[in-house]
């Protein structure tokens, strides 16, 4: 599982460099998506444009993420593919999660963060 | 992962009368990492067919849910196990077939994949349980069958149905 991340002031922006999370990669993405706000600052930003597909496994690693992070942390979710998009709609996690069309507008002042 | 001819003696495999072959048939072992290069496999070969972006992820999301469920409940530690997949394109949509000699489904029958209730503290969030939810909300007449020792879900993708007209 390839994730990259960047610092910025105030936010972590967490990079998924594969094309897809999957049952195969899932609970390898669980674990260092701890680890990376674990570490982190009080704002997480999943940067999710490499992701073409994601299954329920996926979506069940996405969802510990979020509630693996600190009291008073957030995760937040950015550039999500239509099919990825179409799974967090049709689970109605799109009401759960905070979810931006990109890094840039997430983030005050990025052009591209990654 | 080897697409293969017509099955013409497969009559249990009855879809609509007017498809008389399989249009696409793989076997893969019950691996995550097959199950993902299936997945690819059935994109590409679906691929000249001319099914929209939005079609060809109704199919993926159902597909890997499917599969996901045979490597890790009906072969759970048996990746020697195989699943045996029929898709054939008709006049109303995507048939599709899929089989393995896997354990049965807890009380013979698909899981009813109810809407997960969401109106709970993230700390309650549900991590699983999406994936049969994602399955019915996308496939139409679902079936499922247990003889013999093999496992038969079939149901149709309601996709390509302009492709054959």
């Amino acid at each position: 599982m390839k994730l990259t991340h960047q610092d910025f002031d105030d936010v972590r922006v967490v990079c998924v460099g594969e094309n897809r999370i999957d049952a195969a990669c899932a609970i390898q993405f669980k674990d260092e998506m701890r680890a990376l706000s674990d570490s982190g600052p009080a704002r997480i930003l999943l940067d999710l444009q490499n992701v073409e597909f994601l299954d329920s496994s996926g979506l069940g690693a996405v969802v510990a993420a979020l509630k693996a992070v600190r009291h008073g942390q957030r995760l937040e979710l950015a550039a999500l593919h239509p099919t990825v998009q179409r799974v967090f709609h049709l689970t109605r996690m799109d009401t759960v999660f905070t979810i931006h069309t990109s890094v840039a507008t997430a983030v005050d002042g990025i052009a591209n963060a990654s | 992962m080897r697409p293969e001819g017509n099955l013409t003696h497969q009559n249990s495999w009855e879809v609509s009368p007017q498809s008389k072959e399989h249009d696409l048939r793989l076997i893969l072992p019950a691996t995550d990492a097959a199950v993902r290069r299936g997945l690819q496999t059935i994109k590409d070969g679906l691929g000249p067919k001319g099914l929209a972006p939005d079609e060809v992820a109704s199919l993926e999301i159902v597909l890997a849910e499917i599969l996901n469920n045979i490597v890790e409940h009906a072969y759970a530690g048996h990746p020697e196990g195989q699943i045996d997949i029929r898709l054939s394109q008709a006049d109303d949509g995507l048939h599709c077939m899929i089989s393995d000699r896997g354990k049965m489904m807890p009380g013979g029958e698909p899981p009813l994949g109810l809407k997960v209730d969401l109106n709970c503290d993230v700390a309650d969030l549900p991590e699983g349980g999406f994936g049969w939810f994602l399955i019915r909300e996308l496939a139409h007449e679902l079936d499922y069958t247990h003889t013999d020792g093999e496992n038969k879900l079939s149901f149709r993708m309601a996709i390509g149905q302009k492709i054959r007209t």
